[in-house]
């Protein structure tokens, strides 16, 4: 019956910012035949954690600009593992220097997508993260 | 896709759905979504153990205020004691085949409260809708979940026919020249049970109901409504307001239900449409196949064609 669309829940953690980056990323994922859910702004590891669990998501795009990536992201990765849900890779999105690249690999992050990410990088980027969880647990 | 819950059978994952495990809730929600031999195992299994909820509907245009309604709604039968779960449907790109769900952005106080809510792509065809959300509710009716509220936008047929079909119709319209008007074009004043004016805080409102009621009577005079006449009730969904009164008047219209024949009716109706929805799907594979084994032959014309695949596909030989 052809591959079911990809699940992917799209967030902001934290207070600041707006969303128009957030938009366009979900309509790039919605153009390359993702179903999105979106969150909006202003989102709490809580809300994130219990969208992933109830959409049953495939992935989640978190992103976050308040430079906080390095205490954040293991905070959410955390949260997932926390709740059974540590195989849904996440994806951040944000200004993250390079010298933090491994650090958050390490905290168990899948993947980084910078401010200036073109769709074609946005969309090689989801989708890698879920086919290698796909790989990874062997079917 | 998941270990959690990959490698568990329907009946393992309903098991654990029914003791309030909500991945597996929603894995079911994915394989029902999905269609498919999982799906009728699911509709299989959760076929006797549904039936319980109660099933409210609520359409209306893109904007007019659903999904905070709907968030306002369930929060408040949570308060009260009770265990709603939400379905949330939003078009698929006929293009692309993917979608934005963006309902869950109006419902955070819902999911702050424990709603289980799930948000569900038309993924195209609406044939797959017609099924994904019967299937879909009679999950949640399985697992404890009491009422399930089904937010469709009021454009689509099947959109519509999807809320048509629920216990409880709702249609939203907001004040503004002409909105009660496009629900009348869209189909949607015979299907409703009952009305909501959101947006009361706009001026206009008095305005909308009036609209909402001169159309009542047009209907009525001319036959075309035979069931009880729909209430309106007015709300401010962005500030509570109205919504006891709507939870009421859906409540008093379950009553209804309930106090004679209309559930039963309903329900029948909704197996009836569900049964219908398969047998297109099912009869359309079969054209399909018949299509590509024994098509059109030389000097045949369509109609002979056609008669000549249906007796086929009928194992009647010739429906001519
Ligand atoms: N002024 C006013 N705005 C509302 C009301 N209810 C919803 N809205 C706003 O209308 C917009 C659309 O609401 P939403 O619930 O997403 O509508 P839906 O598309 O029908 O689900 C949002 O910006 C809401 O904040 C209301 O009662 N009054
Ligand atoms: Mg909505």
């Amino acid at each position: 019956m052809g591959a079911a669309p990809i699940r992917v829940v799209l967030a902001k953690l934290g207070l600041d910012g707006h969303d128009r980056g957030l938009k366009v990323v979900a309509r790039m994922l919605r153009d390359a035949g993702m179903e999105v859910v979106y969150l909006g702004l202003r989102q709490t590891t809580g809300t994130i954690v219990d969208a992933v669990e109830q959409e049953d998501a495939d992935v989640v795009g978190i992103s976050m600009h308040n430079a906080g990536h390095l205490t954040l992201a293991p905070l959410i990765v955390a949260a997932l593992a926390d709740a059974g849900l540590g195989d849904v890779p996440v994806v951040i999105g944000g200004v993250v220097p390079d010298e933090d690249l491994d650090e958050l690999a390490a905290a168990g992050v899948g993947a980084v997508l910078g401010p200036g990410a073109s769709a074609v990088e946005v969309v090689a980027s989801v989708r890698g993260v879920v086919d290698a969880g796909v790989r990874a647990t062997g079917d | 896709m998941q270990p959690a819950t990959e490698g568990r059978t329907p009946a393992e994952l309903l098991a654990a759905a029914r003791d309030g495990e909500r991945r597996a809730i929603a894995r079911l929600l994915t394989l029902v979504e999905r269609g498919g031999g999982a799906a009728d195992a699911i509709a299989g299994a959760t076929h006797r153990l549904a039936g319980t909820a109660h099933v409210v509907g609520i359409t209306g245009a893109p904007g007019s205020g659903k999904s905070t309604l709907t968030s306002a709604l369930t929060t408040l039968l949570v308060a009260g004691g009770r265990r709603p779960a939400v379905v949330a449907v939003d078009p698929s790109s006929p293009l692309t085949g993917g979608a934005i769900l963006g309902d869950r952005v109006r419902m955070e106080a819902a999911t702050v409260a424990g709603v289980f809510v799930r948000s569900m792509a038309t993924r195209g065809h609406g044939g797959g809708l017609a099924l994904a959300v019967p299937g879909a509710v009679r999950v949640l009716d399985a697992c404890g979940f009491d009422p399930v509220v089904i937010e469709t936008v009021g454009v689509g047929q099947v959109e519509v026919d999807v809320v048509a079909a629920a216990d409880t119709a709702v249609v939203v319209v907001t004040p503004g020249w002409g909105d009660a008007v496009q629900a009348n074009k869209a189909g949607l004043l015979e299907v409703a049970d009952l009305f909501v004016v959101n947006k009361a805080d706009r001026p206009g409102a008095s305005d909308a109901r009036r609209d909402l009621d001169l159309m009542l009577d047009l209907t009525e005079v001319s036959g075309a409504c035979p069931k009880r006449r729909p209430v309106i009730v007015e709300t401010t969904a962005t500030k509570g307001e109205g919504v006891e009164d709507l939870l009421a008047a859906i409540d008093a219209h379950h009553a209804v239900l309930v106090g004679g024949t209309g559930l039963e009716v309903r329900r029948a109706r909704r197996l009836a449409a569900e049964v219908r929805a398969r047998l297109d799907h099912l009869l359309g594979e079969a054209a399909g196949q018949a299509l590509v084994e024994a098509g059109p032959v030389a000097g045949e014309t369509t109609v002979e064609t056609a008669r000549r695949l249906a007796g086929r596909i009928l194992g009647t030989g010739d429906t001519g």
